[in-house]
């Protein structure tokens, strides 16, 4: 890929992430919040994608942007209000909440940007990524996959008892 | 002597055996009184020969007189602190074991007779088990604190016997006032103790005795302190003024209990801690002289009180006040010899004594005054008869023990120097002879009191008495000045010094005996002279001595006065100060509280603020002091 | 200019931070799920790159990701199963009134 394709497309990308992202948090209608979730989870999906990782980015798109918005949507539908226009508000703590995530960044940053961090341990191959997840998951780690899956279960079992209200005994 | 050496090595089995009886009695044996009371003697039987076999094997050994046999284990041991238990053997302990053993055993048997159809008999008889391997174990002990162990063990067991009758009021009373008064005096020991081991580094009586000599001319202000401390712990244990106040309460226990505990075994434990730690005093003089003058103002003390006393076991017990303090003005003149001389021919015929009083008071139901009784004699001739021996032997007529064993601490005090005490140990001879010729004449001779039906004892009461009275007879005679290599030469502390029979002093013994016993004939036994009388003429004297000098009521109202009022102020502080403190720091707290508790504010959006603050709080200040320290800090890192 | 690992870990890190404040600061239920959802997202981000940049030979971090998807999943759709039965119960979905922590 062209280097400056490259770096314009991450620029774009993050841009879309983090604007999308932004929207999430101020914007005072949840439904328009929800929508601009989907869109922070596309753009990430194409970060993935610049990543190397395009299993994943397919994943990304198909349980975060279609599964989880959805979900979400659902949720919003569920818990309607009569004005919709303000149904995402700030709480009173929002400034100190902003000042607290103003200061993670921070130090984060500050982390990232003084730590020299050891590149390239392995050699690069040429697997496709499907191929080398799928042997990772299907092979080294068979028992955290199927714990997944039953957690999965599980979880669709309990959303669905929890949701519709067990019975009274 | 195979059995010999197979005792002296496993002496230890002379305290465990009881000890085991003791458990099985209590564990399993409470409901079953024959096989209780058979465990219990059986068990005491096999101790006593044991103790017989130690005392052959010292005999064959002379050399343990000098150096005694120590065998020990670890028991514990922190940094200047080794504590060892085990074993030590010499004469002194092997006389100890003899007597100690035999007086149990005897009074085991008795009690199987006295304490018949009694709802505690198995529980008495697990207690008299506890009590002869304490006693025991305190015997054969290495070291001071081993022995303060079961020194609090007896002290313990002696609490539990007193107030073996625990519902009766006099009974309970008299057992608290017993182990408050000897924990008073085992302070003072404790204190001592602690004293030696700061100094010391050792308990060990061995050891003790190996660098005392160079310690002694170093401190001798500090050893003198050492023995005082030391000393205060017999004060409260063998009964010496002005501790000496819980002894003749203690007969409230049953009889047995009097015969072993309060006469022959417990209360000379003092005594013989003084015997055992004689090192420690005998670089001291003024620790010894502080004994010798206890002792024998002790012994005049506690015989002037038994003159006018009128209950029978507690002329008894102001008697073993006054033998104990004989025995301790014996260690104060510095003749160990005649103090274990007396302590054992007094184990053996005040033991008698109690046991006979015991018969008397049993056959009687307990009617304890003895103007009450009278006349018992012709109903019960043994327990006279052996009563009777037992008053020969502690008023000191040839050839009974009591006349060998007080005039060898006659002579000591006069051999020591100490003009005065001998006149003491002289007067209170006369005394002794007397109130308890009284007690004898009131009680076994006098007019017979019509509404007393007595009956002589069975068998199993009188064969032990027969053999103690056998012992207060002929036992005696092992000290004798005639003997060679007589008890003195066994039992002794230092050089051997044989000293020749002084035909002087055992004149005027018997002389005074029999004034003592003739002047209480001529008042109680033919009343030529009438007792009340005399009472009233001398009644200032005589209500000293009745109501016992008042050291009880001066015990009180000093009670009253001096622990009331420092309780009062006391308790104002602990109301103001204490208190105060206490419900002060619980408002702040609860100030405190009441202020963090708006933390709290149940939103779950709170916490995660804080929770993530603090995050970048500790990375921010981790980040300004480096990494290394900031792990170092956190007990991290390599 | 090329884009390296720190620029992929800066834009993981602002996005987790715009997912905490609005976990923070946000009064409606679904939203401080969003919020939660972003969270997971930057963590993703970071673990994809650094697969990328300092394991190229592997894909550890690509199974990381797809388990913390699949928790993820599973977490909304509990959340949101707890959110709707708050709202049937208290007819609310605000954080605010859920303060049943406190006495």
């Amino acid at each position: 890929m062209n280097e400056t394709v490259y770096v314009i497309a991450f620029y774009i990308l993050a841009a879309i992430v983090l604007f999308s992202a932004i929207g999430v948090v101020v914007l005072k209608n949840i439904v328009h919040s929800a929508l601009l979730l989907a869109l922070t989870f596309v753009g990430v999906a194409g970060i993935y994608v610049l990543l190397n990782a395009d299993y994943l980015a397919a994943v990304q798109v198909m349980v975060y942007a279609g599964a989880i918005a959805i979900l979400i949507a659902f949720g919003v539908m569920l818990t309607r209000r009569p004005n919709m226009k303000e149904s995402n508000p700030f709480n009173s703590s929002a400034v100190v909440g902003f000042v607290v995530a103003a200061g993670l960044f921070g130090t984060m940053a500050w982390a990232i940007l003084t730590t020299t961090f050891p590149l390239g341990l392995t050699a690069p191959t040429d697997e496709i990524s499907v191929r080398g997840v799928a042997k990772l998951l299907l092979e080294d780690y068979t028992v955290s996959f199927e714990a997944a899956a039953l957690l999965l279960t599980v979880a669709m079992a309990g959303a669905i008892i929890i949701a519709k209200g067990a019975k009274k005994a | 002597m195979a059995f010999a050496q197979f005792s002296l090595e496993n002496a230890w089995l002379i305290p465990l055996l009881p000890f085991v009886a003791f458990l099985l009695i209590v564990s399993f044996f409470r409901n079953m009184e024959k096989t209780a009371s058979t465990t219990a003697i059986i068990s005491s039987v096999i101790s006593f020969a044991l103790a017989l076999g130690v005392v052959a094997a010292v005999l064959q050994r002379p050399e343990l007189i000098e150096e005694p046999l120590v065998y020990s284990m670890r028991w514990f041991s922190m940094p200047g602190l080794e504590v060892s238990m085990g074993v030590l053997i010499d004469s002194v302990t092997a006389m100890m074991l003899f007597v100690v053993t035999l007086v149990a055993t005897m009074v085991m048997i008795y009690s199987t007779g006295y304490m018949k159809g009694d709802p505690g008999y198995s529980r008495f008889f697990a207690y008299l088990c506890l009590f002869a391997a304490s006693m025991l174990g305190l015997v054969i002990s290495t070291n001071l604190l081993q022995m303060f162990v079961f020194w609090e063990l007896v002290g313990l067991c002696s609490y539990l016997l007193i107030g073996f009758y625990y519902f009766k009021d006099s009974a309970k009373e008299a057992a608290k006032k017993a182990f408050i008064t000897t924990r008073i005096g085992d302070f003072g020991l404790l204190i001592g103790i602690l004293l030696i081991q700061v100094n010391f580094g050792t308990l060990e009586f061995v050891e003790l005795a190996e660098m005392m000599p160079a310690f002694a001319l170093a401190h001798p202000f500090l050893v003198t302190l050492m023995g005082i401390l030391v000393f205060v712990g017999p004060i409260g244990k063998s009964g010496q003024f002005p501790l000496h106040v819980w002894l003749p309460d203690a007969m409230e226990g049953p009889s047995p209990v009097s015969a072993l505990i309060h006469a022959a075994t417990m209360v000379v434990a003092g005594v013989y801690l003084v015997a055992r730690a004689f090192t420690l005093f005998q670089f001291s003089p003024e620790a010894m002289m502080v004994i010798a003058y206890i002792g024998g103002f002790t012994a005049l003390f506690a015989a002037a009180i038994a003159i006018t006393q009128r209950e029978m076991k507690r002329i008894l017990a102001y008697s073993t006040v006054s033998q104990l303090g004989y025995m301790m003005l014996a260690l104060g003149v510095g003749s160990l010899s005649a103090s274990m001389f007396h302590l054992m021919t007094h184990a053996f015929f005040k033991a008698l004594m109690f046991l006979a009083a015991g018969s008397a008071l049993h056959a009687i139901h307990g009617r304890t005054d003895i103007f009450q009784m009278g006349g018992l004699y012709k109903k019960m001739p043994w327990t006279a008869g052996f009563m009777v021996i037992g008053l020969l032997a502690i008023a000191g007529i040839p050839p009974f023990a009591g006349f060998w064993s007080k005039d060898e601490i006659v002579l000591a005090a006069q051999l020591g120097g100490y003009t005065d005490l001998y006149y003491v140990a002289k007067i209170t001879a006369f005394m002794t002879a007397f109130y308890m010729s009284r007690m004898v004449f009131v009680a076994f001779f006098g007019k017979e009191n019509p509404e007393n039906h007595p009956h002589e004892s069975p068998i199993n009461m009188l064969a032990p008495m027969g053999v103690l009275a056998f012992l207060a007879i002929f036992g005696g005679l092992v000290g004798a000045p005639w003997v060679e290599k007589g008890f003195s030469y066994w039992v002794r502390y230092g050089e051997y010094v044989p000293h020749q029979a002084d035909l002087m002093t055992m004149a005027s013994s018997v002389l005074i005996a029999g004034a003592g016993i003739a002047l209480a004939w001529v008042i109680y036994g033919a009343k030529w002279i009438d007792a009340s009388m005399l009472a009233e003429k001398a009644s200032f004297l005589h209500k000293l001595s009745y109501n016992k000098f008042y050291i009880d009521e001066i015990y009180q109202w000093m009670n009253e006065k001096i622990v009331a009022g420092t309780s009062r102020v006391l308790y104002w502080i602990d109301l103001r100060v204490v208190d105060g403190a206490v419900d002060g720091s619980a408002k702040l707290t609860g100030w405190l509280g009441d202020k963090l508790r708006l933390s709290q504010t149940g939103q779950l959006q709170h916490y995660a603020m804080i929770f993530f603050a603090a995050v970048v709080l500790l990375v921010a200040i981790m980040g300004m002091m480096g990494a290394e320290t900031a792990m170092a800090l956190i007990g991290g890192g390599k | 200019m090329t884009i390296g690992l720190t620029h992929f870990l800066v834009l993981g890190a602002a996005l987790f931070c715009l997912g905490l404040f609005c976990a923070l600061s946000k009064r409606n239920l679904i939203a401080i799920l969003m919020g939660i959802e972003l969270m997971l997202n930057a963590v993703n981000v970071n673990l994809i790159a650094f697969n990328k940049f300092v394991a190229p030979g592997s894909f550890e971090g690509q199974v990381f990701s797809i388990f913390i998807i699949a928790v993820a999943a599973a977490e909304v759709a509990v959340g949101l199963a707890l959110v709707i039965s708050i709202y049937r119960d208290r007819t609310t979905s605000s954080a605010e009134e859920l303060n049943w922590l406190k006495l």
